[in-house]
């Protein structure tokens, strides 16, 4: 457990120095640059526009679609990693498992490509 | 040990603040972003536990797909969020009965748990100690071959999910020009280019 | 391996035909659906051949199990899919969502409900009940161009995740504290009963979460909305096949892993049988949807079937499985009435529509009444024969608050099934409805109805059946 946890140590004080780095540079401008906030210095520029919009815009819903098929695809390919990694000690069922598994996805990947849901336009 | 300890303080306050925002603030964009925060979070509490799958696994999924798709249907709805906040308050006391009522059951349960004296004797799939065997490599050995049924169950259960999102969503569009490889690999010379003869002055 | 393969094969053979039929649809088109839809329906009766080949055997390491009260229930299973497929494709073409996906995904949702009632572990269970309710979701909202059909969706699948996530909160307990989640095992560990209260709040958990699968009082919220809004073939089908998987499955887990804890789950049993029945009979009384009223109506007769669970014998299981058959048939016959209720200008589902039915289709009328005398359980009919051998089983029990509350509910419960009849008989006619086109609807119509009223000139094949199924359960 130990042993396991030193390996991440690392991972922990880049974690660490990328936040204290951050928060540096933040707090620095705050407290050495002069700060004379004005209504035009806050709003967002665009070539001389008023900005007159939310930032936020509706999205169309065909990307749901193409998201959704991705969480498909990115669990199925989160099954193989531990798949890859025992290859050598699960045999042949445990080959063929994963092949039918992967059978199984690539039906429904015919049928959506078949379908047109991968299109755009 | 000690810096083991602080790591898990961090973690877990930031995890709970995290999912505090998430239903506190104001705009749905920056809940959806904390979530994330609470999901990096929870992560790191999983490689404390020494669960490094899982805290891989949440990242990958969690992380760079579910909470993609949050955005997405944020985005998508066209909701008036400040609106649909107003009365959000009144729901607060039955919310804090629950709460407690959840709470007061959870001291129950664990106040007076007990492990069966046969169960280690019964347990499916004993834990391999993480010193020996890395816990990707654990699940591998049992996940293919000894729980194969709900191994492939899942698979089913992801091409329902699969058909479901198409039929739903899916909309056929008119007048949309596909591009069909095929069609334009097979065009030949004599479809595509003609000769002709112009005459000067007279156009073609 | 191979043996485990065999044990699963009408549920392999499920699987690869519900793909093939989906690889052929898509290259086919939207104009294949009548043919998907047949071969649906014969893959499911080739399923129920497979069932009836298998020998009592457990496989793929505890998690799948084949007895014949399994087989029993898959039977039922894959008979309620087929009937409720050759019922949908008039409705489907009439709405224009006459789309080749339909039957599969009942063909997937099936292989869910047979998992189910296989299961032998926890999580099998799980895999099972999400397999099933996930296609439904999708059912639910088919016609998803009409808000009505997608709240339901959404409110299904809303509520149904919830439930999933108190399962699984229930079955986490469990493991904590016998360290297993396979059947065979946790009937070990759990045997002697006194055990600490957080198995007890585990077991209440997986209750509820089943309980609302099946739509029992009170986890049945989301019943009459969701009958309400889904398209009618697919009311059709949750309020059959899925209710008997989630009723097996309910038995299998309460009487096998947690069957030393009878005196434990007993009680969450009869109040949810006594909440159920009284819901079903009191909040149906005002409905003027007749989906809503099938709705309260399934509610009330999940309630009586559990009273067969809170037996907890032999002899109630028998009781369970016999209802569960014959309710299975009026349920079907009533939507095939239902989708008869068509005019020039679409389908009605108010209940006033029905009045005078008796003279402008004498035949309809006729069907209807025998289906609506056999739920309220009036004797020569079916449905009095499942409400006997449940009552029956808990009288022996030693239930007999339970039974007469079971009596007094269906009395309650008559009225609101006789008035319907009233209506079509007694009542001024309503504008007529067209004629019935569809085969399908008709034919399975017509077989529930010969069913539900001439069961009890042979019941034997049923009742023994049930009896072969009990016993496998409890030996």
């Amino acid at each position: 457990m130990q042993a396991l946890l030193a390996e991440y140590l690392p991972i922990l004080l880049f974690l660490g120095i990328a936040v204290g780095l951050a928060l540096v540079m933040i707090l620095v401008s705050i407290i050495a640059a002069k700060q004379r906030p004005e209504a035009e210095k806050l709003s967002p520029y665009e070539c001389g526009f008023e900005p007159f919009d939310d930032s936020r815009k509706q999205f169309d819903v065909r990307f749901y679609l193409v998201a959704i098929l991705f969480i498909i695809f990115d669990l199925e390919v989160a099954f193989l990693f531990p798949w890859a990694v025992t290859l050598g000690e699960i045999g042949v069922v445990g080959f063929w498992s994963m092949m039918v598994f992967l059978g199984v996805l690539t039906v429904g990947f015919i049928y959506e490509w078949k379908k047109g849901a991968l299109e755009w336009e | 040990m000690i810096v083991q300890a602080l790591a898990f303080y961090l973690f877990a306050a930031v995890t709970v603040a995290a999912g505090f925002m998430v239903i506190a603030a104001r705009n749905p964009v920056h809940s959806v972003l904390f979530l994330i925060l609470a999901f990096f979070n929870a992560a790191g509490l999983f490689v404390l536990l020494g669960a490094e799958f899982l805290a891989m696994i949440l990242v990958i999924v969690y992380v760079g797909a579910v909470a993609v798709l949050f955005l997405f249907v944020v985005m998508m709805l066209d909701i008036n969020f400040a609106e649909l906040r107003e009365g959000f308050l009144n729901y607060l006391p039955i919310g804090l009965v629950i709460g407690g009522i959840l709470l007061v059951e959870l001291f129950l349960v664990l106040g007076a748990w007990a492990i069966a004296p046969e169960a280690a004797k019964f347990a499916s799939t004993p834990t391999p100690p993480v010193e020996q065997i890395a816990n990707t490599h654990a699940i591998g050995q049992v996940l293919y071959t000894k729980y194969m049924f709900a191994f492939q169950v899942s698979g089913l259960i992801l091409l329902v999910a699969m058909i479901g999102a198409i039929v739903l969503t899916l909309r056929v569009r008119e007048g949309v020009r596909k591009q069909r490889i095929s069609v334009q690999v097979s065009r030949t010379r004599e479809e595509a280019v003609a000769l002709r003869k112009v005459e000067p002055r007279q156009g073609v | 391996m191979i043996a485990d393969i065999a044990l699963a094969l009408p549920e392999i053979f499920l699987a690869v035909a519900a793909m093939v039929l989906l690889v052929f649809g898509v290259y086919a088109g939207e104009k294949s659906t009548r043919f998907v839809a047949t071969a649906a329906i014969v893959a499911l009766a080739a399923a129920i051949v497979l069932v009836l080949g298998r020998q009592a055997a457990t496989g793929f390491g505890g998690m799948f199990v084949v007895d014949a009260f399994g087989s029993f229930a898959k039977i039922l299973i894959l008979v309620g899919t087929g009937l409720a497929i050759a019922m949908s494709l008039g409705y489907l073409r009439d709405q224009g969502i006459e789309r080749f996906e339909f039957p599969v995904l009942l063909m997937l949702s099936t292989i869910g409900m047979m998992i189910m009632v296989s299961a032998g572990d926890l999580i099998a269970l799980y895999l099972g009940l999400e397999l099933q309710s996930l296609a439904i979701y999708v059912c639910a909202a088919f016609k998803r161009d009409s808000t009505r059909s997608t709240e339901a969706g959404l409110k299904y699948f809303v509520l149904g995740a919830l439930s999933s996530g108190m399962l699984l909160y229930g079955a986490s307990l469990v493991y904590g504290f016998a360290g297993t989640t396979s059947f065979a095992g946790l009937a070990q560990v759990l045997q002697g009963g006194g055990t600490p209260i957080g198995v007890l709040v585990g077991l209440v958990f997986i209750a509820a979460g089943i309980a609302f699968k099946c739509s029992a009082a009170p986890f049945h919220m989301w019943t009459p909305d969701v009958y309400e809004g889904a398209p009618t073939p697919v009311t059709s089908f949750m309020a059959a096949a899925p209710k008997v998987a989630a009723i097996a499955l309910f038995m299998r887990v309460f009487l096998v892993p947690f069957g030393g804890m009878v005196e434990e789950w007993r009680q969450i049993i009869v109040v949810i049988a006594v909440l159920s029945m009284v819901l079903g009979a009191f909040a149906a009384i005002g409905q003027s949807n007749i989906k809503r009223l099938m709705a309260y109506s399934s509610i009330g007769h999940v309630g009586y079937a559990l009273i067969g669970l809170a037996a907890a014998n032999q002899e109630g299981v028998r009781g369970v499985l016999i209802y569960l058959a014959i309710y299975l048939a009026m349920n079907v016959g009533t939507f095939g009435v239902i989708l008869c209720m068509r005019r020039a200008t679409g389908y009605s589902e108010e209940i006033s529509d029905l009045a005078g039915l008796a003279r402008t289709r004498p035949g309809l009328a006729a069907a209807m009444a025998v289906f609506m005398f056999s739920l309220a359980g009036v004797p020569p009919l079916a449905g009095f024969f499942g409400k006997f051998y449940v009552f029956m089983a808990a009288v022996n029990a030693g239930l007999y608050v339970l039974a007469v509350i079971g009596v007094v509910t269906s009395v309650v419960g008559a009225y609101y099934y006789l008035r319907i009849v009233k209506l079509m008989y007694f009542d001024a006619p309503a504008e007529p409805f067209a004629a019935n086109t569809d085969r399908g609807v008709g034919v399975v119509t017509v077989a529930a109805g010969l069913f539900t009223l001439f069961f009890f000139v042979y019941p034997a094949p049923i009742v023994a059946g049930a009896q072969i199924a009990a016993r496998a359960l409890l030996p």
